[in-house]
């Protein structure tokens, strides 16, 4: 190798720390730019007409009331039923579950599952639980797809966390008489609770993120509903009614007012769950 | 009186047989000390008498144990009750990272045990004989992991006699530990006797020769001779067991 001169070597060096700097500080840029330009545009938009009423010709309103409500649905709905999936599942993969290979294919396609681009559980989501098992394009079907598309994140979540509970808790429980089960519900899973939340927090945050998936099956309504009649008719959330007004009604005022929204709304759930990570690392040392 | 009876005992872990023919009673109301090298059997063995072998998947066992003369592998034996009547110590501390009264309290409530009086008092009394009632009677409500490691496993013992077996199996439970922590597991040892069985593997022959009144040496899974500590260490009828007891091979 031919030896460079130690002048040589400043140079590059420089050179090389210049170009990581650049880099760091033009992500951080870019980060600022989109805050500041939806922050600056969004905040102003936001008045209590907008959060509180529906948007109707007669009364002249644009409101956004039913689709902070249809986020809210949507929410409630698709976490009631993929925590006790998400969790049971993965409760059987790593406590009771003796055949490796099964586990291994299963754990496989959980991560599978992880990648696939969200419109794709959209048009299965419609195809399944719309045109094969007859629901309306609503809150329910729209929380069904969602429940497929987080399920894994809650499954590894949770597995990831049950992994962290030493066996000699399990050993201890079971040499004073307990049974399996009441061992898990009473030792296991508590040790391992901030993992399940953390998953919890960040499935809520692509939930609330999501539009791809519920274009077809949540639909664009934006009309005010109940949560019962929101279950079967059409009801777009922020994210969905962010489209139709950027788009179809040209109401970019509106648009930026959900970014902000959203935004605010992901700062917030990114905030919890890397401080209940956090509260997990601590418990590992 | 015999609290196990072991006859013919081997077992397997996987092709690997970690144990061969074990034949051995074990009295009541005494301290039976299980000695010899590492990897001897002497765990595996104590491990075989309530059953926690069953959580390693790849274990076949053959032969009969006998506690107060029921076969513990019969098919159709309740595995929770033997657990709950043959407690165990690990060699590792290992509190559940809950209150300590919550810890005592774990084993009596599995067991139906659910009145906050009655719960008070197994908890008091387990401590007391564990000799931790003194230390941890006013942080009762604190974290267990809070505890000294010596603190930790006496812990663990009251937590084992809380359920009221009949015996207690220490696996090592002593080898993590300062010499001060040592001797007060010891002393403990040396006061339950008086109500339980209690079976102990050490690798300490002082240790053994301190507080067992039985001793059973094993060497590559062959229990080579078992006897009164004082003759087993005094006058053994095997030279592996003179050898080993004098320090010569271990």
């Amino acid at each position: 190798m031919r030896s460079q001169t130690p002048n040589a070597r400043k140079v590059k060096n420089a050179i090389l720390r210049a170009l990581v700097y650049a880099g760091g500080i033009l992500v951080c840029l870019i980060l600022l730019f989109i805050l500041v330009y939806i922050f600056s545009r969004g905040i102003p938009s936001i008045t209590t007409e907008l959060l509180t009423t529906e948007s109707s010709y007669i009364h002249d309103t644009i409101g956004i009331l039913p689709n902070i409500l249809n986020t809210l649905y949507i929410v409630v709905v698709a976490m009631v039923i993929v925590i006790p999936l998400g969790v049971c599942a993965a409760i059987y993969l790593n406590e009771y579950a003796n055949n490796y290979k099964l586990v291994r294919v299963i754990s496989f396609a959980v991560e599978t599952l992880t990648g696939i681009p969200s419109v794709i559980f959209g048009l299965v989501g419609m195809l399944f639980f719309i045109q094969l098992m007859g629901l309306k394009a609503g809150v329910l079907a729209g929380g069904l797809t969602l429940v497929v598309m987080v399920l894994p994140t809650i499954i590894s979540n949770t597995l990831e966390s049950l992994k962290t509970v030493p066996d000699s808790y399990r050993e201890g429980a079971l040499a004073l008489g307990s049974g399996k089960w009441h061992m898990i519900r009473t030792v296991v899973l508590p040790s391992s609770v901030d993992g399940i939340v953390t998953g919890c927090i960040l499935a809520v945050g692509r939930i609330v993120g999501e539009s791809a998936a519920l274009l077809y099956t949540a639909g664009f309504g934006l009309i005010l509903n109940g949560f019962m009649t929101a279950l079967q008719s059409s009801s777009a959330t922020l994210t969905v009614a962010l489209y139709v007004y950027a788009t179809e009604r040209g109401e970019l005022n509106v648009a930026f007012a959900i970014a902000t929204i959203l935004l605010l709304l992901t700062l917030l759930l990114n905030f919890a769950a890397s401080l209940s990570a956090s509260k997990l690392n601590n418990r590992e040392k | 009186m015999k609290a196990f009876e072991v006859s013919e005992l081997s077992l397997w872990y996987g092709n690997y047989r970690a144990l061969h023919d074990i034949s051995i009673d074990i009295p009541r109301n005494n301290v039976t000390a299980l000695i010899g090298p590492s990897g001897c059997g002497k765990s595996t063995f104590l491990k075989t008498l309530n059953r926690m072998q069953d959580l390693c998947k790849t274990v076949r066992i053959e032969g009969e144990v006998l506690f107060e003369g029921e076969d513990i592998y019969d098919p159709k034996a309740d595995v929770n009750k033997i657990r709950k009547d043959v407690g165990m110590v690990f060699q590792k501390a290992n509190p559940f990272p809950m209150s300590i009264y919550d810890n005592v309290a774990y084993g009596p409530r599995i067991h139906g045990t659910r009145a906050k009086k009655e719960l008070d008092q197994i908890v008091e009394e387990s401590l007391r004989r564990a000799a931790l009632w003194e230390e941890a009677k006013d942080r009762l409500g604190k974290s267990a992991l809070g505890l000294s490691g010596g603190q930790q496993q006496r812990l663990c013992i009251a937590r084992a006699l809380a359920v009221k077996p009949k015996v207690l199996l220490l696996d090592e439970s002593t080898s993590a530990l300062d010499p001060i922590s040592t001797g007060q597991i010891e002393e403990l040892v040396g006061t339950l006797k008086k109500d339980y069985t209690v079976i102990m593997v050490t690798h300490n022959m002082q240790q053994a020769v301190r507080v067992s009144d039985y001793a059973a040496f094993f060497l590559l899974g062959d229990l080579i001779e078992s006897a009164p500590t004082e003759k087993l260490f005094g006058n053994p009828e095997r030279p592996e067991t003179a050898d080993y007891v004098h320090g010569l091979f271990g």
